[in-house]
C-alpha cells in the first residue's frame, strides 16, 4: 500500500482513453467524490494554483500561458488581473450550464381578408415586441452578448401559457392590445400574440476569458486590484455578485450586472473616492472596505439588495493610528487589516448585517503577532488566510470561532505543488474540481514537463522579487512581470505546431497554448457533440438537451492525447520514489504573491490535509474514499475465509449439541431511571415517574423486554407497561424546553396518543433512545443495514426512519396494517429521501445538498453496535428559522410597532399566537447552532416590497407585496440560518444543490445495470445522473436536460416513464426515455386538472399520481403502453401532501390533518388499500405512523405478497367510502396527537 | 455481506460441547453420571463449571472433596487460559463432545493455579486486560476507565452479556487512525510440544515502512516452522477460535476481532493431523 499514494488515480487516468472502460473509471472516481472547495493563490511568478480542502497539493491551473497579478475567487468563478493588465474571468464548469432565455412576442391582428396576419394598425405595437409591446424586438435583433455565448437552438414558439398548453402553436388571444390574453380564441378576439423563445448558453467555462474594458468610455488606467464578493446579499436564483476594482491611479471601479445569467457583468462604473485607493476588499455580504494610499480605510455604505454598488464612503482610521493600513480583507462581520509594520489586526466593525455561513478572508502580508479584539457576533466560522511577508508562505488562521474571531495561531499551509510530485499524484481531488476536468490531458503533460521548464525561469524571477521587495517600503508585493508579452508570444510561436498536444518530449508542451486557440478547441470539443445530438426543432416541443459530460468529446480528445497520457502516467508509477520526491519537495519552497479564499469554506469538522503532506494522510484519505464502493479489504480472501470458517465452526461444534445445557444461565437485566411522563388522562401534565426497562435474553442471544412506567395516582402506586416487541417507533421530540421522546405501539398509533416521556438531560434522553432502540431491534431480530426493500420516511424535523417491509405488507387481501410497521431511526437530517429496490438511496438536506446512502446504519445518537463504523460520515444541514415583524398603521405616525391591544405580538411566529423576538428565538433544538444573524427574507410567497413588507387589511389575512389604500397592517419575515452537525451513513454528492430526486423503481424481477436517476436542481434544472449502479450509487456526473421553464418535481416509473412538474404547476411527460436513451427526446405538456397547479408527481409500475397545491390527489386515467401520457386526471382524495407510488403500484401518501388544529398541520403516513392490477386506484385508506411526517418512499419495496386466490370484491362502491372526501382524522388533543409537529 | 461485527458475535457466542466424567480415582457413594454442558469458548473453565461441581458433589462425601480440577487425556487443564484455547490446543481434531475428566483430589500443584473463588478469576482476567492495554495503548485507555467500567467488563464476561461487555471493550479496541493500529499486538502463542507455557513478544501491527503486517509476518518472526514451504506438506495448524485464518490476514484486524475478552490473541499451534 505504502509508497504509491497516487497509484490508484493514475490507473484511472489510463482508463480515461478507453471508451469502453471509461464508465468503470468514472464510477471508481465517483466513490471518491468528497465535498470540497478551492483555495486559490498566485505565486510570485504569476502562476495560479488552487488547493482543494480535500486535497493536499497545489494544483496548477492549466492556463499556464497567462501570468496573473491577482485573483479573486468565489465559489462559481474566479476573477483575475493578468500581467497584461486585463481582467480575466474563469467560470468553473458545472454539470448545469449557464443558460439564458431570450424572449420576444409576435403580434398579429385579425382582419376580414387575411384572418390573423402581421398587418397591424398604425397605432398598434410592433409586429415583434417585448411583452409590454413598447419595444421593438425583431428576432434578428438578438445578438449574443459576447463571443463566450452560443445559441442552443433556433427560435421556437412557447406552447406553455400559464402552466397550460395552448395547443394552438402558442398563440394567445385578446380583444385588443394591451389586454388580458386567453388561450381560447373567442368571437371578439381581434389580436393575438405568440411568445418566441431561444436559449443562449455560456460556453467559455474553465478558461480565462478577457473582459473587454472599452465599454467604459474613457479607458481606465490599468487595473491594479480586484475583489469579488457580495454573493450573500441576494439569494438564489438571482445570484448577484459584486466586483470591485482599483486602477493604478487609485480610482475605484464597480462592475455592474454580474449575476447568475450574466457571469461577465455588463459595464464598469466608476465610483468616486475621496482619495487614492490602493486596495479594495469585498466580503461575501455587504461589507466593502478599501485602503487609501495614506493608510486610512474607507468603508462603503448603503450596500443592499437593490444597490450592490452602495452609495457613499466613510473614512475610518487605521487600527494602529501611528501606522497606516496597507491591506484590508473583509468577511461578513469581521475585517482584518495589515498595517505598515506587517502586523495583522482584526477590526470589529459596528455596522453588521449578517447573512452568511462562512467568511473567507484573504490577506496579504503579516507577521505572526496579531492585535485583536473579541467580537460578540454569532457566526459559525471564518476562515482567514494570509501570506507571510518574509517567507511568502500561505498561512491559515487556526481556531477562529464565533466566540473567538481572532483565532489562535497562524499555521503554515505546507503542501506540495502538483509539479513537485510527478504526475502520479494527479489525484481524484483535482479531477473533481470541475476546473481541471476537461483539461485533464493538458495537465498531465504540463506536470510532466513543468519541472524542467520552470527552472531557468525561477532563478531569474527570484532575483527580481527580492529586489522589488527590498527597494520598496511597501509590504504589498509588486509582482514583477516575470514574463513579458514578447516572451509569451515567443513561447506561442514556438509551440504553435504542438497544439495537438502529442509531443511530450518537448519540455514545455502543453504549457503554453495560446488562449484563443485553447479556448476555441475546448469549446469545440464541448460544443460540437451537443450540436450533433440536439435533434431538429419541431413544433413547439423542445427536444433540446445536451450532454455536459460528453462521452464522445472525452473519447475524442483523450484519443488524441492518449499515447502521451498513457506513457507519462505509466512511467511515473513505475519510477515513483517516495524518498526522492519528498527531498525534492522540501527543497523548493513555494513563494506566494496573492491568495483568495472567497471560494473556499473550511468547516470545523473538516479534516484538512494541508499542514503536513505525509503519505499516511494520503492513505487515510483514499481508504475513506473507497468505502462507498466495496473495499478491496472486504472482498479479501482472508476475510471470506474467516467468515466461512466461523460459520463452519459454529455448525461443527454447536449444531448437534443444542440440547446441551448452557453453562451460564441468562438473567434479567434492568435499567432504571427517573423521567417525566405526559399523563394519559386529563388534566394532561408532566408527572414524575420511574422508568424501567427489563430485558431478558434467550439462549441464542435473542432478546425481549418490557417497559415499565411507575407513577403515583391518588397516593397509590401504579404502573403502566409495554412490551418491547410491540413498540413500533421511538421518536425524539427535541424542543427548546424539554428533552422528550414518544413511544408508539400499533394501538397508540391508532389512538394518535403515544407515550411521551421527558428525560432530565439531552444526553440522558439519547442514552435511553439508543438503548430502547437497540432493545426493540433485538426483539425483532433486526440488525445491520436497512434492506434494499426498506421503506424510508422523514419527519417534519428532518429525522430519518426506515422500516423493513414484510411480505404481507402489500398483500391484496389481508395486508399487514401499516400502523404495525416497525420503524427505526437512521442518523442524518433530510427533507427528501428516495430509494429503489437495488439499494440505491439518495437524500436531500434542507440546504439542498444531495447525499447518497453508504450502505451503513446508525450514526446520530446511535453508538457502538447500533451503528456501523466504517461508513458513517459527518452530515451537516442548514435551515432557516423564521419570525415575523408585525406593524399596524395609524394616522399620526404611520406604520409603527404599536398595535391594538387585540393585535398579535409585534414580533411573532407565522400564526401570530406566539411571541418570537430576535433575542428569545432559539434554534429548533440544542443540536442546532446559529450561523448567521437575522436578515429580512424577501423570498416570501406573494412577494414583498423593497423593505420586505407584506400588507393586509388586518391580522390575520392574506398578505400581498404592495401597499394599497385598504391596508392597515403589514408584516415582514426575518430569517436566521442555523446549522446542524450530525453523523449518518451518508456521503455528500457535490456540487449541485437539488430540490427533488427520483430513482427508477425496479420490479420484483427486472434488474437494470445502470440505474436511471433524475434530479431537479434548486434552480429548477432537470438533470439525469449517469453511472449509477447498485455498487456505485453515487453515480458519476449529471446530464442536463433542457426545459423551457424551471421544474420542481420529477418521477420515473418502472418502464422509464418520466413525469415532471414545472414550477408553474404544469405537468410534463418525457418522451422516448429508455435504457439506450436515458435522457429521452422531448417534453410533452400534459394539461393539469382544471384550475389546479400541480405540486408533486410519483410514477410506479403503471400508475401515475400527482398532488396539487390544494392537497388533492389525482390519478392519471388512460395510461397505456402505447399512449403513456394518459388521457385525464381522476380525483382520488384531498388533504394529501405527498404521494409515493411503488414498483407494485402501491400508493402511499402523507396526508395532512384536517384544518382546524392550530399551527402547521403535519402529516400522517397512509397507504391505499385495495390496490390491484385491475383496480389501480384502490378503495380506502389505511393509517400508519404520524402526525409529524413529511415524506415517505415505498419505491424500494418490490416484495410481492404470496399469491392468494382472490374472491372478487363484494362491493365496488366501497371505493367511495373514504376514498373521496377527506381523509379521516381523529379528534385528539393536538399536543399529543402530533408530538413531532412543529 | 457479513459485517465485521458478526465476527465478534460469532466469537463471543462460540460454544464447545463438553462431557464431564468423574475420575475413576474419586470415591463415590454411587455411580456418577456424566454431565453434558456447552462451554463458552471465551470464558474460563472454573467460571462456568459450577453446575458440574454441584452435579458430582451429589454423589460424593464431603470429606473426599478438595479443590476441583480438570484433566484431558492426562494433561491438567489450566483454568487461567480461555476454554476455547485449551480445546484448540489439546483436542482440536478429536470427536465431540470434548471429554473432560473431573478431579477433586491430588491437585497438581506444579501445573495448576489454585482457584478458590471467582474473585481469583476476576483478578486474573483484569490483569490480562491491563497487560494487553499496556501493550496496545500504554495503559492509557484502561487507566482512563472507572472502576465501574472495569466491573462492567468482568460482569459482561461472567454473565455472558455480549452487549454489556462490548459497550466497554470497544474503547479498548480503538486506536488513532494515523497510526494504523495498536502500539503492540497483545498475543500469545501456545504449542503442545513445548515446555514453555507460551510465546509472547513485542510485535507492532505496522511495519516501519507503513505496511500492515499479517499473521504470516508474526509467525515468520516467532514461529517460522508454522509457515509451510511450498510443495511441503503442512506441518502445523495455526488455530484461533477453532479456525485457521489465512496467513495474509492483517494482525491488527485479528487483534480487533479475534481477541479473547482478555484482549489477547490466543494462538494455538498444533501439529497437523498426519492424514
Amino acid at each position: 500500500m505504502g509508497g504509491k499514494p497516487g497509484g490508484k488515480e493514475t490507473f484511472g487516468d489510463i482508463n480515461l482513453r478507453k471508451g469502453k472502460e471509461r464508465r468503470e473509471l468514472r464510477i471508481a472516481r465517483a466513490g471518491c467524490i468528497m465535498p470540497s472547495s478551492l483555495l486559490r493563490a498566485v505565486d510570485v511568478y504569476g502562476r495560479v494554483y488552487s488547493l482543494s480542502t480535500a486535497g493536499q497539493q497545489w494544483e496548477h491551473c492549466h492556463d499556464a500561458h497567462l501570468e496573473f497579478k491577482r485573483v479573486s475567487a468565489v465559489q462559481q468563478c474566479c476573477w483575475g488581473i493578468a500581467c497584461d493588465h486585463n481582467i480575466y474571468l474563469n467560470v468553473h464548469a458545472s454539470d448545469v450550464p449557464i443558460r439564458y432565455q431570450e424572449e420576444t412576442y409576435e403580434n398579429q391582428r385579425w382582419n376580414p381578408v387575411d384572418g390573423f396576419s402581421d398587418r397591424l394598425l398604425p397605432s398598434d405595437r410592433w409586429q415583434w415586441s417585448d411583452a409590454t409591446g413598447l419595444n421593438h424586438q425583431p428576432l434578428s435583433g438578438f445578438q449574443l452578448p459576447s463571443e463566450n455565448w452560443e445559441w442552443e437552438a433556433d427560435w421556437h414558439q412557447d406552447e406553455n401559457f400559464g402552466g397550460e398548453p395552448t395547443e394552438k402553436g402558442g398563440w394567445t388571444y385578446a380583444i385588443d392590445f394591451p389586454a388580458m390574453y386567453t388561450k381560447d380564441k373567442k368571437w371578439n378576439s381581434c389580436v393575438r400574440r405568440c411568445r418566441w423563445i431561444r436559449y443562449r448558453r455560456y460556453k467559455s467555462q474553465d478558461a480565462w476569458v478577457k473582459i473587454p474594458s472599452e465599454q467604459t468610455g474613457a479607458l481606465p488606467d490599468p487595473f491594479n486590484d480586484i475583489s469579488c464578493g457580495g454573493w450573500e446579499i441576494t439569494e438564489e436564483p438571482r445570484g448577484c455578485l459584486a466586483l470591485w476594482a482599483v486602477s493604478l491611479q487609485g480610482k475605484v471601479w464597480f462592475r455592474s450586472g454580474i449575476h447568475h445569467h450574466n457571469p461577465e457583468g455588463s459595464v464598469w462604473e466608476e465610483v468616486a473616492v475621496p482619495g487614492e485607493v490602493v486596495q479594495v476588499s469585498c466580503g461575501p455580504g455587504d461589507l466593502v472596505w478599501a485602503v487609501l494610499w495614506e493608510g486610512h480605510l474607507l468603508v462603503r455604505e448603503g450596500i443592499g439588495r437593490d444597490c450592490l454598488k452602495g452609495t457613499s464612503w466613510v473614512t475610518v482610521e487605521s487600527p494602529n493610528p501611528g501606522l497606516g493600513a496597507v491591506h484590508v480583507a473583509v468577511g461578513v462581520n469581521v475585517v482584518w487589516a495589515i498595517t505598515k509594520d506587517h502586523k495583522a489586526s482584526l477590526i470589529l466593525y459596528k455596522q453588521w448585517v449578517l447573512s452568511n455561513l462562512t467568511i473567507c478572508v484573504s490577506m496579504l502580508a503579516f507577521s505572526s503577532s496579531s492585535n485583536v479584539d473579541l467580537g460578540h457576533q454569532c457566526c459559525l466560522q471564518k476562515n482567514v488566510w494570509a501570506i507571510g511577508f518574509e517567507d511568502r508562505a500561505v498561512y491559515f488562521r487556526q481556531g477562529v470561532t464565533a466566540s473567538e474571531l481572532s483565532g489562535k495561531a497562524w499555521r503554515v499551509v505546507s503542501v506540495s505543488r502538483d509539479s513537485d510530485r510527478s504526475n502520479s499524484s494527479a489525484s481524484a481531488n483535482s479531477l473533481q474540481s470541475a476546473g481541471c476536468f476537461f483539461g485533464g490531458e493538458v495537465r498531465l503533460e504540463s506536470q510532466a514537463s513543468v519541472v524542467s521548464d520552470i527552472e531557468p525561469d525561477t532563478k531569474r524571477a527570484v532575483g527580481k522579487v527580492l529586489s522589488a521587495s527590498e527597494t520598496e517600503d511597501n509590504p504589498k508585493p509588486r509582482i514583477p512581470k516575470v514574463t513579458s508579452d514578447s516572451f509569451i508570444s515567443e513561447l506561442v510561436s514556438d509551440r504553435e505546431g504542438q497544439i495537438g498536444r502529442r509531443d511530450v518530449s518537448a519540455p514545455a508542451a502543453g504549457l503554453s497554448i495560446p488562449e484563443e486557440e485553447s479556448a476555441e478547441k475546448e469549446a469545440e470539443d464541448r460544443g460540437s457533440p451537443a450540436q450533433v445530438l440536439s435533434p431538429s426543432q419541431s413544433g413547439g416541443l423542445d427536444p433540446q438537451w445536451s450532454n455536459v459530460d460528453l462521452e464522445e468529446a472525452q473519447i475524442q480528445t483523450s484519443g488524441t492525447a492518449g499515447d502521451t497520457a498513457d506513457t507519462s502516467s505509466l512511467s511515473s508509477v513505475a519510477t515513483y520514489n517516495l524518498a526522492q520526491e519528498e527531498l525534492y519537495g522540501s527543497d523548493e519552497h513555494q513563494k506566494w504573491a496573492w491568495i483568495s479564499g472567497g471560494g473556499c469554506a473550511v468547516d470545523s469538522h473538516m479534516q484538512l490535509n494541508w499542514f503536513n503532506s505525509s503519505t499516511s494522510t494520503a492513505l487515510n484519505c483514499s481508504m475513506q474514499a473507497m468505502s462507498l464502493s466495496i473495499t478491496p479489504a472486504q472482498t479479501a480472501a482472508w476475510r471470506k475465509q474467516i467468515f466461512e470458517q466461523l460459520s463452519e465452526r459454529s455448525k461443527r461444534e454447536m449444531e448437534n449439541f443444542t440440547h446441551y445445557e448452557q453453562a451460564i444461565e441468562q438473567s434479567v437485566w434492568v435499567k432504571k431511571g427517573s423521567m417525566q411522563w405526559w399523563r394519559d388522562w386529563k388534566p394532561h401534565k408532566w408527572v414524575d415517574v420511574q422508568f424501567a426497562l427489563e430485558q431478558f435474553s434467550g439462549v441464542d442471544g435473542s432478546k425481549d423486554g418490557i417497559l415499565f412506567i411507575y407513577y403515583t395516582f391518588n397516593d397509590e402506586k401504579k404502573y403502566l407497561h409495554t412490551f418491547i416487541n410491540e413498540v413500533t417507533i421511538l421518536v425524539p421530540v427535541l424542543n427548546e424546553s424539554k428533552h422528550t421522546f414518544a413511544i408508539y405501539t400499533a394501538e397508540r398509533t391508532k389512538q394518535r396518543w403515544p407515550i411521551r416521556l421527558a428525560a432530565t438531560a439531552e444526553l440522558e434522553m439519547y442514552d435511553w433512545l439508543a438503548l430502547l432502540s437497540v432493545s426493540c431491534c433485538d426483539s425483532r431480530g433486526i440488525q445491520g443495514p436497512p434492506s434494499k426493500q426498506a421503506i424510508w420516511s422523514i419527519t417534519c424535523k428532518g429525522d430519518i426512519f426506515v422500516s423493513e417491509p414484510t411480505k404481507e405488507l402489500e398483500a391484496s387481501l389481508y395486508p399487514t396494517p401499516c400502523d404495525q410497521m416497525f420503524w427505526r431511526q437512521v442518523g442524518g437530517h433530510f427533507r427528501i429521501i428516495e430509494s429503489n429496490s437495488l439499494g440505491v438511496v439518495w437524500g436531500i438536506g434542507y440546504d439542498h445538498t444531495a447525499w447518497v446512502h453508504t450502505g451503513g446504519y446508525g450514526g446520530g445518537f446511535f453508538q457502538g453496535f447500533a451503528s456501523s463504523t466504517d461508513n458513517i460520515y459527518t452530515q451537516t444541514d442548514v435551515k432557516s428559522v423564521y419570525i415575523y415583524e408585525n406593524q399596524r398603521w395609524n394616522p399620526v405616525t404611520g406604520y409603527t410597532n404599536r398595535g391594538l391591544p387585540t393585535d398579535r405580538y409585534m414580533w411573532s411566529d407565522a400564526s401570530g399566537l406566539k411571541e418570537c423576538t430576535k433575542t428569545n428565538s432559539k434554534p429548533p433544538s440544542p443540536n442546532w447552532t446559529w450561523v448567521s444573524d437575522w436578515t429580512i427574507d424577501y423570498a416570501v410567497a406573494l412577494g414583498t416590497d423593497r423593505e420586505g413588507w407584506q400588507y393586509a387589511a388586518d391580522f390575520p389575512a392574506s398578505y400581498h407585496g404592495s401597499k394599497t389604500l385598504k391596508d392597515f397592517v403589514r408584516r415582514r419575515r426575518w430569517a436566521r440560518k442555523c446549522k446542524l452537525t450530525t453523523t449518518g451513513p451518508w456521503q455528500e454528492v457535490p456540487p449541485i444543490p437539488l430540490s427533488d430526486i427520483t430513482i427508477l423503481p425496479c420490479g420484483p424481477k427486472n434488474t437494470v445495470e445502470q440505474v436511471p436517476l433524475w434530479g431537479i436542481s434548486n434552480k429548477g434544472d432537470v438533470l439525469c445522473r449517469l453511472g449509477v449502479t447498485s455498487l456505485t450509487p453515487a453515480g458519476s456526473s449529471w446530464l442536463h436536460v433542457g426545459t423551457d421553464q424551471p421544474f420542481k418535481s420529477i418521477s420515473i416509473g418502472c418502464v422509464h416513464q418520466v413525469w415532471a412538474i414545472a414550477k408553474d404547476g404544469s405537468a410534463f411527460y418525457r418522451g422516448s426515455v429508455s435504457v439506450q436513451d436515458p435522457a429521452g427526446d422531448c417534453w410533452y405538456h400534459i394539461p393539469s386538472p382544471a384550475g389546479q397547479k400541480l405540486k408533486q408527481v410519483s410514477v410506479g409500475r403503471t400508475s401515475v399520481y400527482t398532488v396539487d397545491e390544494n392537497g388533492n390527489l389525482w390519478y392519471r386515467q388512460g395510461v397505456t403502453p402505447s399512449y403513456p401520457q394518459g388521457s385525464s386526471w381522476e380525483h382520488i382524495s384531498n388533504n394529501v401532501r405527498k404521494v409515493s407510488v411503488g414498483p407494485l403500484d402501491q400508493v402511499w401518501v402523507i396526508a395532512d390533518k384536517v384544518q382546524g388544529s392550530h399551527g402547521l398541520s403535519c402529516g400522517t403516513v397512509c397507504r391505499r388499500l385495495g390496490v390491484m392490477p385491475t383496480e389501480p386506484k384502490g378503495h380506502s385508506w389505511d393509517y400508519g405512523i404520524g402526525g409529524g411526517w413529511d415524506h415517505i418512499t415505498v419505491r424500494g419495496n418490490a416484495v410481492e405478497a404470496p399469491r392468494i386466490k382472490m374472491p372478487p370484491l363484494a362491493d365496488n362502491s366501497s371505493q367511495e367510502i373514504s376514498g373521496r372526501g377527506s381523509l379521516q382524522t381523529r379528534n385528539h388533543p393536538e399536543i399529543n396527537g402530533n408530538p413531532v409537529g412543529c | 455481506m457479513a459485517d465485521d461485527k458478526d465476527v465478534l458475535r460469532d466469537v463471543w457466542f462460540g460454544r464447545i460441547p463438553a462431557c464431564f466424567t468423574l475420575s475413576p480415582d474419586e470415591i463415590t457413594e454411587r455411580e456418577a453420571e456424566p454431565y453434558y454442558l456447552l462451554l463458552p469458548r471465551v470464558s474460563y473453565l472454573t467460571l462456568v463449571t459450577d453446575k458440574v461441581k454441584k452435579h458430582f458433589l451429589k454423589v460424593m462425601k464431603a470429606e473426599d472433596v478438595e479443590e476441583i480440577w480438570f484433566e484431558y487425556e492426562g494433561s491438567p487443564l489450566k483454568w487461567h487460559f480461555p476454554t476455547g484455547m485449551l480445546f484448540d490446543l489439546h483436542a482440536s481434531n478429536t470427536a465431540l463432545p470434548w471429554n473432560i475428566t473431573v478431579h477433586f483430589k491430588n491437585f497438581p500443584e506444579h501445573e495448576l493455579l489454585h482457584c478458590a473463588s471467582n474473585s481469583v478469576i476476576e483478578a486474573h482476567f483484569m490483569s490480562c486486560i491491563k497487560e494487553a492495554d499496556a501493550l496496545k495503548h500504554k495503559s492509557q485507555v484502561i487507566n482512563d476507565m472507572q472502576k465501574k467500567d472495569h466491573k462492567q467488563l468482568w460482569m459482561g464476561l461472567q454473565n455472558d452479556k455480549f452487549d454489556q461487555f462490548w459497550a466497554m471493550n470497544r474503547k479498548l479496541m480503538e486506536y488513532p487512525t494515523e497510526e494504523g493500529g495498536f502500539r503492540y499486538i497483545p498475543f500469545r502463542i501456545y504449542q503442545t510440544m513445548s515446555e514453555r507455557p507460551f510465546i509472547q513478544k513485542l510485535f507492532r501491527p505496522v511495519s516501519p515502512e507503513g505496511n500492515q503486517l499479517t499473521l504470516g509476518d508474526l509467525l515468520k518472526e516467532l514461529f517460522p516452522a508454522a509457515i509451510c514451504v511450498e510443495d511441503e506438506p503442512k506441518r502445523y495448524q495455526v488455530i484461533i477460535h477453532g479456525i485457521e485464518p489465512l496467513l495474509e490476514t492483517p494482525i491488527q484486524w485479528l487483534s480487533e476481532h479475534l481477541s479473547h475478552p482478555d484482549n489477547f490473541l490466543h494462538i494455538s499451534i498444533i501439529p497437523a493431523p498426519s492424514d
